[in-house]
């Protein structure tokens, strides 16, 4: 018992505002039938300033959509996402997306693929300052002995790391992460987690992470958003992972709170709204 | 003793750069013996009495060796002069033409790839272009331009900046959807977006544009040239030699240009692999 209410979180959501919400959001693609194909319905979350969501449903629920919302790269049928009480309208730094495929520019450098959203974003800065904030982001992810390298030459861990270093160095509000580890091996894939989750306690952004692992989400999150199946998903239930920080993992994987929410995600993904793979 | 013990690094070392040398030999034994094999045919053929008035190539090479392979640098002054000469002009037009069409054509190019509604309203303008010919152009350069020089680097222009626009824009509208969601979500100023992200991007596909170009920019001056009286070059060269019945001399130009197109395009090769990264290639 003393282990469990250790690890517990206390809970001071008392002084947290509501920072990000998704209010009654639907997305509706046109098909040629004219009827529209309804990706998303009458979606609703909240989430907190400082907050790690990790969001995970079978292929093909809407969660990229969901995220791409967000970072202003889609926009509500119906409904509308809000931040900080303004409307999102379009993609901006202050609503950093990690893509799925690095999307690293292979002509460029390590250093000034990082350098290129520093410079944009911070146009009044001297030069030096902008080649500090680089360096410094760059060895964060341990990085620093890479910097010259160009993208082709390094390895697909390595790759992660520099599209991590380039959205943390420009301080995004919110951090927009898609399957960010899913190409990966699993060691290099955990040491990213936990790189990830370091970086993220130092400076707090908001996090929203798309997954297919629920290891890795018990282990990064805090609040875990499960979709139901499309068409029309929506979020099925949302399960606060109660593990305090900073995690442990092999302490909080002896925690049986551990299991008792793995297995409540496994059956809400496998029985309640397994996948129907004969669509 | 010392024989042997001489020998004995010398074989293990010799080893790999013999089978190296050797290829590199047979890369260039194989096509000189297909070469002598087609000249002794075509000797053959020429030589059978009532069958071509073609000359054999060694009439060829005996009735052009003064002084047009002996002295390719001569100059009697007007027309009259050496091959080197008589390419070089033609290379300068193309040098212009063409340069003034991959200037055009890039900008162009990336215009219309930016452009959905220019893109769709010009492409199939742009389709039906490209398919003239150049000798079909000479009339209207001629009429428009009045003089042989304008004219003959506007053919070149016309003939050359299709591959290239059409390339550069495919370039642009290829970009990875991925490249440009970076540049929109980072809000990258314009410039910055064309220089680090749109111009890296569609270069392959402008090299392309430019090497299929300059093979079609050096067809087209050769047969502008054709039709343009009393202008040196080398193009003129064959038509005054075809005037004054001089096929050898035809002969011998015909290999100068095949030599100088093959030496272009071997350029633009060796410049797309010195600018382009490898990643891109």
């Amino acid at each position: 018992m003393t282990t469990v209410t250790q690890d517990l979180q206390v809970s001071d959501s008392v002084n947290q505002v509501p920072f990000l919400v998704v209010d009654r959001v639907s997305k509706v693609y046109p098909t040629k039938d004219g009827d529209g194909y309804t990706v998303l319905k009458d979606v609703n979350l909240t989430v907190n300033q400082g907050e790690f969501i990790c969001v995970i449903g079978h292929s093909g629920c809407g969660k990229s959509t969901l995220l791409n919302m967000v970072s202003g790269f889609s926009h509500p049928t119906d409904g509308e996402v809000r931040l900080q009480g303004k409307p999102i309208v379009k993609p901006g730094p202050d609503r950093m997306v990690v893509f799925q495929g690095y999307a690293l520019l292979p002509w460029l450098s390590v250093f000034e693929n990082v350098y290129l959203g520093v410079n944009s974003v911070y146009p009044q800065k001297s030069k030096a300052e902008k080649t500090r904030i680089v360096k410094e982001h760059l060895a964060m992810v341990g990085l620093a002995d890479s910097m010259e390298k160009k993208p082709p030459q390094i390895s697909g861990g390595m790759k992660q790391r520099v599209a991590i270093a380039r959205a943390l160095a420009i301080r995004p509000e919110v951090l927009i992460l898609d399957e960010p580890f899913g190409a990966l091996d699993a060691i290099t894939k955990e040491e990213l987690q936990e790189e990830l989750l370091k970086i993220w306690n130092d400076h707090r952004c908001t996090v929203l992470m798309i997954t297919h692992d629920i290891d890795e989400a018990l282990f990064l999150a805090d609040r875990l958003v499960m979709m139901t199946n499309g068409p029309a998903a929506d979020i099925g239930e949302v399960l606060d992972i109660p593990f305090r920080r900073p995690r442990d993992r092999a302490r909080i994987m002896e925690a049986p709170e551990y299991y008792q929410l793995r297995n409540y995600a496994l059956d809400f993904l496998y029985n309640r709204f397994a996948h129907d793979d004969t669509e | 003793m010392t024989l042997v013990q001489k020998r004995n690094p010398t074989t293990s070392l010799r080893k790999p750069t013999n089978s190296k040398l050797m290829e590199r030999l047979d890369d260039i034994a194989s096509p000189l013996i297909a070469l002598l094999i087609l000249l002794a045919i075509w000797q053959l053929l020429a030589s059978i009495p009532g069958l071509t008035t073609l000359p054999t190539p060694v009439r060829v090479v005996q009735e052009t060796w003064m002084p047009l392979i002996a002295y390719p640098f001569y100059d009697r002054g007007g027309t009259d002069k050496g091959l080197f000469w008589q390419v070089m002009s033609s290379l300068q037009r193309v040098a212009i033409g063409y340069s003034l069409a991959a200037v055009v054509g890039i900008s162009l190019g990336i215009l219309v790839g930016m452009n959905k509604r220019v893109s769709k309203s010009l492409d199939p303008i742009f389709q039906i272009l490209r398919t003239v010919p150049p000798l079909a152009w000479v009339p209207i350069a001629l009429a428009a331009l009045q003089q042989n020089q304008p004219a003959a680097l506007f053919v070149i222009f016309i003939t050359a900046i299709w591959p290239i626009l059409i390339n550069t824009a495919v370039g642009v509208q290829q970009i990875p959807s991925d490249y440009n969601n970076v540049a929109k979500v980072l809000q990258l100023p314009k410039s910055e977006y064309f220089f680090k992200i749109l111009f890296p991007a569609a270069l392959p596909y402008i090299f392309t544009g430019l090497r299929i170009s300059i093979g079609l920019a050096w067809l087209a001056i050769i047969a502008a040239e054709i039709v343009m009286s009393g202008i040196v070059g080398i193009g003129f060269f064959i038509w005054n030699a075809y005037q004054n019945s001089q096929i050898s001399e035809i002969i011998l130009a015909l290999v100068y240009i095949g030599l100088v197109g093959w030496l272009l395009d071997k350029m633009m090769e060796r410049l797309q692999t010195l600018i382009l990264p490898s990643s891109q290639r």
